[in-house]
């Protein structure tokens, strides 16, 4: 397989644009991209979630690609709930490593502000099976609790360990220029919350927004043709699928679509946890921030509250998580936030991250998921010729 | 647009029903925590009273502190989003009721929550160029909020009315100064024959009321005058954070928007918001002391009125209720009640 490298990516700051569309959003894109040389673009792809359902909008693909100045270039849109985003990287990283396009551009979107909180609930569930708990009213938040319940009465642990997940996502996004949320939170507020569904409570889930984020992507045959300042390796790939429904898997706490995802990217990108500095997971909700943590070895089950609590995963840490506010902070643009996370990877391993750099950041990982972890990818980058 | 020449009001009235639910017990039956309420207490409606009710009882205290001859009204113009009849105006009730003379002029207004403040300024347009001498303003509504729909919590009832004229009869204030802001901003609304409004939920909040409110009000700071002129600032009120929200996004000091809110023990009383928030204002205003008030419609607009105590306010003042007198003057009922009152019980 060709090598796959990042060199360029663009973001705007999630919020709620309430007077903008899905196209004015990705226009936006075009000046972080494109100040530079335009390249010949081969394909788009495309990542969206919820555009028939909010916005009823399909053929994203060649909207976008219009409204981008590339009419006539293959688009795609690609769609996998909540990890639409790390789907579109995925089917780019394997057309340029197949040898079917050298350039590739990678465009997440996502509209959430026109939903009422009820329909951003309900469409959030559509990744759940919809015959199985979505006709039953039941909302994703609702499996989520369950699962955070029976993980505070497996490991007798606090809620107080779990609930440093959001402190920390503030943390970092006080200083992350494209954070929804910019500003830091106790532990003690996210406590005393409302609760959504008992013992999940409303700080505890991943603020919803509107963003679009674009990245980049060539061949190295491509890479010499194009004015670029920083690249970054795509070195590893992978995706896997779980059980839907986490109450019929084997373990409910254990989220095998991130761990093996995760393993097979380290392996394609021939590099180890051990090497990552930085880490870029789907906290969707706190709880699973922490079954991703343990699922993927890089804290002891029962165990990550407590780490992210003993600075772990702090920028300054030994390994940097979510470095510019994960879902919880920076936002989540559910088929976006795939994208988002790569072009923050891209940012920090090119040294373009700004108060959220971390130091020698030169291997870094990404986890995107669909619903509750029923489709896992991880990507692994790293700076050139590492 | 010039100032106001010779605008001046006669006398204000305030009216709240006496009925109270609390937050807490709409929250008892919802499963909502106290710390998720959005007021105290709102003040409800019963069964005999209207729109058109409260607006008569409201002018008849306006009318008390004019001391003016009620046979020289010659407009009454009534403000709400809750006229009791779809087609039926509630101004000819209410002139009628009060005794005002057959040949006035008489409409009601719409506009969510600033169609009292609209009053106001039309009033003001007709005494201003001299159509008629003395004119009534009024806001009232019975506002429906939805059971468990988070409007519930604050959907109130309550009036104020203004007899508004040439300065003649020792008047309580001066209206100095009127701008408006208006834009297709669709956060609330209530199609016909619907019986409760939807609103945007977030979308109600920073492009909706934020927006319209400071806009109307740099348009007024624009006619030439400073933040540090008034007394006292009064903004439509939907819940009890709101208005202090938007005075930090001005630069005004909580202090001076405190003695305008009633919201907290009244609930949002829509077309008779801002309004009774100066009636609040004017039973403790001092002679030269300035108000700025700033209203907010769905739909959505703000109307910014730039109003200058007088002398004639200590005399008057006494001569009816103040809000403080009606919101002390109150009786809790539970939600069954509520429901009963309300004629929220289906009987067929």
């Amino acid at each position: 397989m060709r090598r796959v490298y990042a060199v360029g990516a663009s973001m705007i700051r999630i919020d709620e644009y309430w007077g903008e569309s899905l196209d004015s959003l990705a226009s936006q894109l075009v000046d972080g991209l494109f100040s530079l040389a335009p390249p010949k673009i081969d394909a788009v792809f495309v990542a969206n979630a919820f555009g028939e359902v909010l916005q009823s909008q399909s053929n994203l693909g060649a909207i976008i690609a219009e409204d981008l100045g590339l009419a006539g270039v293959a688009a795609y849109r690609v769609e996998a709930g909540e990890a639409s985003g790390a789907a579109a990287l995925h089917a780019a990283y394997q057309s340029i490593g197949a040898g079917l396009a050298d350039t590739v551009l990678v465009v997440g979107v996502e509209k959430l502000s026109d939903a009422s909180p009820e329909e951003a609930t309900a469409a959030l569930s559509l990744s759940e099976r919809y015959d199985y708990v979505g006709y039953q009213g039941i909302p994703q938040q609702a499996i989520a609790s369950m699962m955070y319940a029976q993980y505070l009465r497996r490991y007798e642990v606090p809620q107080e360990m779990v609930a440093q997940i959001p402190v920390l996502m503030h943390e970092h996004a006080a200083n992350s220029p494209h954070a929804q949320y910019r500003f830091k939170i106790s532990l003690e507020s996210v406590l005393s919350s409302p609760p959504v569904a008992e013992p999940l409570r409303r700080l505890e889930c991943a603020g919803l927004g509107d963003g679009a984020a674009a990245l980049l992507l060539c061949s190295s045959d491509a890479l010499s043709s194009i004015r670029h300042d920083e690249v970054a390796e795509l070195a590893g790939m992978a995706c896997s699928t779980d059980v839907v429904t986490p109450f019929d898997r084997e373990d409910p706490l254990r989220l095998g679509a991130a761990s093996r995802a995760f393993e097979e990217a380290l392996a394609r990108a021939g590099t180890d946890r051990k090497e990552l500095k930085v880490l870029e997971i789907h906290d969707s909700y706190s709880i699973i921030g922490c079954l991703i943590l343990e699922s993927i070895g890089l804290s002891e089950p029962g165990k990550s509250g407590l780490d992210v609590k003993r600075g772990k995963y702090g920028l300054g840490g030994e390994l940097a998580l979510n470095t510019f506010g994960g879902l919880k902070a920076r936002g989540h643009p559910c088929g976006a936030t795939g994208v988002y996370q790569a072009a923050e990877l891209f940012l920090q391993l090119t040294g373009r991250a700004g108060n959220c750099q971390v130091d020698d950041a030169r291997v870094g990982a990404m986890i995107n998921l669909a619903g509750l972890a029923s489709c896992g990818f991880a990507a692994v980058m790293k700076v050139r010729g590492v | 647009m010039p100032k106001l020449k010779d605008v001046f009001i006669q006398g204000y009235g305030a009216y709240i029903p006496s009925l109270r639910i609390k937050a807490s017990e709409i929250g008892r039956v919802w499963g909502v925590g106290d710390s998720e309420l959005p007021v105290k207490e709102k003040a409800v409606n019963n069964y005999d009273e209207d729109t058109a009710t409260m607006a008569v009882e409201s002018a008849k205290y306006a009318l008390a502190r004019a001391g003016i001859d009620r046979g020289r009204i010659g407009a009454v113009y009534v403000g709400s989003e809750s006229h009791p009849y779809a087609v039926k105006p509630t101004g000819t009730i209410v002139a009628e009721a009060l005794g005002v003379s057959n040949m006035t002029l008489a409409a009601d207004l719409e506009f969510a929550c600033k169609a009292g403040t609209e009053a106001i300024q039309i009033v003001s347009g007709l005494v201003s160029s001299g159509m008629i001498e003395l004119g009534l303003a009024i806001g009232s509504d019975t506002a429906q909020g939805r059971p468990r729909d988070a409007l519930e919590y604050t959907a109130a009832a309550g009036a104020a009315a203004f007899v508004i004229g040439g300065k003649r009869n020792d008047p309580v204030a001066e209206i100095e100064a009127s701008r408006s802001y208006v834009s297709d901003t669709p956060d609330f609304w209530r199609r016909s024959y619907e019986r409760y409004p939807v609103h945007g939920h977030r979308f109600t909040a920073a492009p909706a009321y934020f927006h319209h409110i400071t806009s109307s009000v740099k348009t007024i700071l624009g006619e030439g005058y400073s933040l540090s002129d008034f007394t006292y600032v009064v903004f439509h009120q939907p819940n009890t954070k709101f208005p202090f929200a938007a005075a930090k996004m001005l630069g005004i000091p909580p202090e001076k928007v405190e003695p305008g809110v009633v919201c907290h023990v009244v609930g949002n009383t829509y077309a008779g918001s801002a309004l009774l928030g100066l009636c609040k204002v004017l039973d403790r205003a001092k002679p030269q002391d300035k108000i700025l008030v700033a209203s907010y419609g769905s739909g959505a607009g703000s109307d910014a009125l730039v109003i200058n105590v007088l002398e004639g306010i200590e005399g008057k003042r006494g001569l009816a209720p103040t809000v403080e007198d009606l919101v002390g003057r109150r009786r809790y009922i539970d939600y069954a009640l509520y429901l009963r009152a309300r004629n929220k019980i289906r009987l067929q």
